[in-house]
């Protein structure tokens, strides 16, 4: 039971990572960016690579997949998303999906449509006993390294300069040119970093939610469900709706298997229509 | 309420009866679309599978283009009508019209149960909620294996001949005119609806819902109406489907249905019933000649269309048809008819 819990916030604190970037394109910046998961596969992809093919060491790997895609996002923002912000939501939806097949069929061509299997080191691998809780080093390690990133992602919304002509931007997009925020230059920053950040969260999850070239369809939804959970207020509303989306999908396919897939998908369409703004909404 | 058209003032009540009136491009439409039947037996099987693309995209028209409802979950409509087809045809009659009857009242069902979740909220809201329901439904589907056949799709399901006459052969000689048909029905239902006071009042809450709702127009009511509307219609577009195909699987539930619908809308143009039509002929053309050069990877450059067609603006093609068909006008009828087609959409 125990072991299930600690499986079940490993996973939720994956989410977090992976879906964090989308919390701010989607919930801040109000861009429907169904493509997050293609961000994520890349990172993926690039851990893979990486230490199947030229025998980086796996936590090498982990900053040059965020570093990457983070580079990847910043051009696709430059080149496509920017003239996309204005846009109805419709457009952007239907502009995303094209990336998502682009992706998709990109990466089926370059890497075949098999399910990439990662090697983790051996110190990552296997389980210890703590007072008799059965607990795998890779969720811990899994736990530790979310936990870290989303106290600094809080920091830096919270804290810093930086933060603040963030919140400034998205609060009202005129007002912040007005006193001199360069808001194209902090979208640019944001997405390039929520980009990165999924594909970091997609190298860290490789090995636990599968790599293959419809990742990005497979969870698109469990993005959309942190999102719209979690709100926007601060990160650790999405992190509340990441960790228990995480508990909700683990200890619900264990205990009642024949209904806890679309339990989920119930309550985010029940979070949305009854509050529209998310469960850890801030106050208007 | 809405007037009706007999307190209109003459004027105006002509004007809408022109505006509502066939068009040259329209007819030479159907003239094609029946001529192909006689003159290529060959693609009979992708002919029909276009007419099916084409409805499930005209009801995301309804719905999208008329009433300015945006929505990623058109596939639990489509998807519970081919599964409601596919078991009366199982287990109760293989009867083809019958099975058309019930996917549409079981897609109808399942959008009037969820549209009240649309009256809340922006398009960013709708979009969620409706991909929500969608995969609430296909994982009841895929779940629900005593009943549906889970992930290995429902077997058993035939099709008996049409009228008692007309067998489903491999080659798909009655699919397709018995598809071309159901779509001539819906295109003139459609047409009839959107002609009436009820249908200009869903352009109106398009434009401004909360005009359209200062003017007496009754706005929730008439978005559910729509909205069970385009759902009986991607209903039936399911049924068909699993008619035509005797056979139904989870992927008609899919996100990817969805998504197929809004593509091939988008690259037809919405708003003028037949953008789906339009649509479903480029994207089969452009599936049919990618998937000879690259087999596996054809959706990729789906994908690029798409992005390149918002990026340069989903209008253009709609104008561009709009052009042609006020060209045409002018060449048959003079310059009467031109106006009206310039009318037709200020």
């Amino acid at each position: 039971m125990l072991t299930l819990l600690f499986d079940g916030v490993a996973y939720g604190m994956l989410l977090f990572v992976l879906s964090c970037g989308l919390a701010v394109t989607l919930g801040l910046m109000n861009f429907i960016n169904l493509a997050h998961g293609a961000f994520a596969m890349a990172g993926g992809y690039v851990t893979v690579i990486l230490t199947n093919r030229f025998g980086v060491p796996f936590l090498a790997t982990l900053p040059i997949a965020f570093i990457a895609t983070a580079l990847v996002g910043a051009l696709l923002e430059r080149l496509l998303y920017k003239p996309m912000y204005d846009r109805s939501p419709l457009d952007q939806v239907l502009f995303s999906i094209g990336l998502v097949f682009m992706a998709v069929a990109g990466v089926d061509y370059l890497m075949g449509s098999q399910q990439q299997i990662l090697a983790l080191p051996e110190f990552l691998k296997g389980r210890v006993e703590i007072a008799g809780v059965g607990i795998g080093i890779y969720r811990a390690f899994l736990i530790v390294v979310c936990g870290i990133l989303a106290i600094v992602l809080q920091l830096i919304n919270s804290r810093t300069r930086f933060g603040s002509q963030l919140r400034a931007s998205v609060d009202n997009r005129r007002v912040a040119r007005g006193v001199g925020i360069r808001v194209n230059t902090v979208f640019a920053v944001t997405f390039a970093v929520g980009s990165g950040l999924a594909g970091l969260g997609g190298a860290l999850g490789a090995e636990i939610l599968g790599l293959d070239p419809t990742f990005p369809l497979k969870f698109m939804v469990y993005f959309l469900i942190v999102v719209s959970v979690g709100g926007t207020a601060s990160m650790y509303g999405a992190l509340a709706a990441s960790i228990l989306l995480g508990l909700a999908d683990v200890l619900g396919k264990y205990y009642v298997p024949s209904i806890g897939g679309f339990v989920i998908y119930i309550v985010l369409v029940a979070v949305l229509v009854l509050k529209p703004q998310g469960l850890f909404a801030r106050a208007n | 309420m809405v007037s009706g058209m007999s307190s209109a003032p003459a004027g105006v009540a002509g004007a809408l009866r022109r505006a509502n009136r066939w068009g040259v491009l329209e007819i030479l439409l159907w003239i094609l679309a029946v001529a192909a039947w006689f003159f290529l037996p060959e693609q009979h099987l992708i002919l029909a599978e276009i007419v099916n693309f084409a409805i499930l995209a005209l009801s995301l028209d309804l719905i999208l283009g008329y009433a300015g409802i945006v929505s990623l979950g058109q596939s639990a409509m489509y998807g519970v009508g081919a599964y409601a087809a596919g078991l009366f045809s199982a287990h109760v009659t293989g009867e083809p019209l019958s099975g058309l009857l019930v996917g549409g009242l079981a897609g109808a069902a399942v959008a009037f149960l969820t549209g009240f979740l649309l009256l809340r909220g922006a398009d960013l809201t709708r979009l969620m909620v409706t991909l929500g329901v969608a995969a609430v439904f296909m994982e009841i589907a895929n779940q629900a294996d005593w009943l549906t056949g889970g992930a290995d799709g429902l077997q058993g399901v035939e099709t008996a001949p049409l009228f008692g006459l007309f067998e489903f052969d491999i080659f798909g000689r009655t699919a397709y005119a018995y598809s071309l048909g159901v779509l001539f029905v819906l295109i003139v239902v459609a047409r009839i609806v959107l002609a009436s006071p009820f249908g200009y009042s869903l352009r109106a809450i398009r434009d401004n819902p909360l005009r359209a709702s200062a003017v007496g127009i009754p706005v929730n009511p008439r978005l559910i109406a729509i909205y069970t509307l385009g759902g009986a219609y991607a209903g039936i577009a399911g049924a068909l489907f699993t008619q035509t195909q005797m056979f139904v699987s989870l992927d008609a539930l899919s996100f990817q249905k969805s998504a197929d619908g809004l593509m091939i809308l988008t690259i037809g143009g919405t708003g003028y019933l037949y953008g789906g039509v339009v649509g479903a002929l480029v994207y089969k053309l452009i599936q049919d000649v990618l998937s000879n050069l690259t087999p596996q990877y054809w959706q990729f450059w789906i994908g690029l269309l798409l992005v390149a067609f918002v990026l340069i603006g989903r209008e253009r093609p709609r104008a561009l048809v709009r052009a042609v068909s006020i060209r045409l006008a002018r060449l048959f009828a003079g310059k009467a008819a031109s106006r009206r087609v310039a009318e037709e959409k200020p």
